[in-house]
């Protein structure tokens, strides 16, 4: 009975690898993706989060002459004064054109009205419809905020009154947000490029084993051999399963070098993804492989063609991503009964591991355990589902 | 020996097959003969075990398909419609995987392979994958992956089916060897010069209905007619669905 599972296993495992196309498809754009991509996205994050601490920032003044010490001020804030010679009507049209994302028009009536202490007026022009300048602007106005509030400040005292009167309360925020837990979003599609490298390297094999042998006529006969149907099935199962390992290793692996290229504790992870964590990874995915199998082999069994089979499977890629996504959209923390969710449990204990959190070994167990038992029933549902007569169709 | 009892098979609101009853003696070659539609494949996959009669029985060599299907399966070689290698394997591979899950292993499965390869003249490609293989190629691999575990019976799905002049002559002279091999032989077909040709015994089958079997002479005799092309469209009513 064995021996048969092992006569199977074998030629799918040798079917599969002689298949070029599929096995790089499987083996090499598969594990690619998702680590290049995640580590593109990385460092996008990373970039907005230095850009809007302390560089440099473009601001277009026209008659700054009329305000040297405001200039001054915004020139000590970190702005890059760029001197221009427009009028109100000219500066619409640069911010309107997107030659500049914003420009500050200071009137010439400004020196005396600030003089006599009325409210001086300034132009600041931008286009609230520009995403990309937004983070400039409100920048800029939060300086200009500090210059007003400094030089009203002053006033008040040179008139014997204590600025403190003119705040009458006081917001002291306390932010518990970490770094590491604002990366949540980017370590959820880092579990999910780990599940779909791994998906995508069983995918073909699955549905070569069975929309594909029954496309192809060698169903039939292979069902007029003395061999059970579960001795079948289960041999194409696990071969399935070993590719998916095989493209689970070759994920960790890319990560593990892409990783090492992106400063990583910046948003507070582990800065080493070393083999200590990939191995934990590791080990912890194992028993997805054979849920992956068996659940993308009991949907290509419904199947009657190669296409269809695609068509379907291409929804079961998506499903790992609903538990993944509906804990990074409500934080969800880590609890014993979400252990028991395949994909979710898998997502949790790596953002664990990634931010060096300590990870209870009974989650670990549980997850492992309540992943392995849910793909042995898919894996007896799969059996059953190839003893139907319509099978053949 | 196959005996098939009575049986009936339907799919939906089909009848496939009504109340069928033939048997094919070993050592001998049985047509099933019948336009298409008639009910042979579904005889023929009822007799191989992946379908399952809904009333009668059938056995081989005294075993049922159906509660013994496994012990069948160890006792038959099946040809089926559209011969269905592996493309990713070669001739011989295709044929030894089989073979494998037969329990053939090592030197044994070797040398039968080797036999094999010449016997349906295969040489030139047996180390070739199956991918670009022509119809007529890819049913000598199939009959050969039928024939590896030497089967007591050969069961074969409308076997000379786009064939040509010279591989339907290597499919004739191998059905005849077997059969001097004492092996019970059964096929389909809906050419009734081949059937001619071929069998020592005849299987007329007909929406589901056995209109008559009996060797070509005792057709010949029953239906009054000097031909047995004539003695089969008179046992049909017409010639219709036939080559």
């Amino acid at each position: 009975m064995t021996r048969r599972l092992g006569i199977v296993f074998r030629k799918e495992i040798l079917d599969n690898f002689r298949d070029r196309r599929s096995l790089t498809s499987a083996m090499i754009f598969g594990p690619l993706f998702g680590p290049v991509l995640f580590a593109v996205m990385i460092s996008f994050a990373l970039d907005r989060v230095v850009s809007s601490e302390d560089a440099l920032i473009r601001v277009a003044v026209s008659g700054a002459e009329h305000a040297p010490n405001l200039v001054e001020h915004l020139r000590r804030s970190n702005a890059d004064i760029v001197a221009t010679d427009v009028d109100l009507e000219q500066a619409r049209k640069m911010v309107a054109s997107g030659i500049e994302d914003a420009v500050l028009c200071i009137p010439a009536t400004f020196a005396e009205e600030f003089a006599a202490g009325r409210p001086a007026v300034l132009q600041l022009v931008s286009d609230s419809a520009n995403s990309a300048a937004e983070e400039g602007v409100r920048r800029i106005r939060l300086m200009l905020g500090a210059y007003a509030g400094r030089i009203g400040a002053l006033r008040l005292q040179a008139r014997g009154v204590s600025p403190a009167v003119t705040i009458p309360i006081a917001i002291d925020e306390v932010d518990v947000s970490t770094p590491a837990g604002r990366s949540v979003l980017l370590l959820g599609m880092m579990t999910y490029f780990i599940i779909f490298s791994m998906l995508m390297g069983g995918l073909y094999l699955a549905i070569d084993s069975t929309a594909g042998e029954r496309e192809r006529g060698s169903l039939e006969p292979l069902l007029t051999l003395p061999v059970s149907r579960a001795d079948l099935i289960v041999g194409k199962i696990l071969a399935t399963a070993v590719y998916m390992v095989t493209a689970l290793a070759v994920t960790l692996f890319v990560f593990a070098v892409v990783l090492t290229q992106v400063p990583l504790e910046d948003l507070g992870m582990t800065s080493n993804f070393g083999p200590g964590t990939a191995l934990g990874i590791f080990i912890l995915m194992l028993p997805f492989a054979l849920l992956g199998a068996a659940l993308m082999t009991c949907v290509a069994s419904f199947t009657r063609s190669y296409k269809e089979a695609q068509t379907y499977l291409t929804v079961v890629l998506l499903v790992p991503t609903l538990p993944i996504l509906f804990a990074a959209l409500n934080t969800v923390r880590p609890s014993t009964a979400l252990m028991l969710v395949p994909s979710l449990s898998q997502h949790l204990v790596i953002t664990g591991l990634m931010k060096a959190e300590v990870v209870p070994i009974s989650y670990l167990l549980i997850s492992f355990i309540s992943t392995l038992v849910l793909g042995l029933l898919l894996t007896g549902l799969a059996t059953r589902l190839y003893r139907r007569e319509s099978l053949l169709g | 020996m196959i005996e098939v009892r009575a049986i009936s098979k339907r799919f939906g609101q089909v009848r496939a097959l009504e109340s069928a009853s033939f048997s094919c003696p070993d050592g001998k070659i049985t047509g099933l003969l019948g336009p298409n539609g008639a009910g042979k494949s579904t005889a023929l996959r009822i007799l191989y075990t992946v379908i399952r009669a809904d009333s009668g029985s059938a056995t081989i060599d005294g075993l049922d398909v159906h509660r013994d299907s496994l012990r069948v399966r160890e006792r038959i070689g099946v040809l089926s419609d559209g011969a269905g290698l592996y493309p990713n394997l070669s001739a011989r591979e295709n044929v030894a995987y089989f073979g494998r899950l037969h329990g053939l292993s090592g030197r044994d499965l070797n040398a039968r392979i080797d036999q094999l390869v010449e016997l349906l003249d295969i040489t030139g490609f047996a180390d070739r994958r199956a991918k670009g293989f022509s119809h007529g190629q890819r049913t000598k691999v199939a009959l050969a992956r039928a024939l590896v575990h030497r089967p007591p019976n050969l069961l074969l799905d409308e076997p000379s089916n786009g064939l040509d002049v010279m591989a339907t002559r290597t499919l004739r002279d191998l059905l005849r060897r077997v059969r001097a091999m004492g092996v019970c032989v059964l096929f389909s077909s809906h050419v009734m010069q081949e059937v001619a040709a071929l069998c020592d015994e005849i299987v007329i089958i007909d929406k589901g209905h056995v209109a008559a079997c009996g060797s070509p002479d005792g057709l010949r005799a029953a239906s009054g007619k000097d031909s047995l092309e004539d003695a089969f469209v008179s046992m049909l009513g017409s010639g219709e669905g036939l080559a």
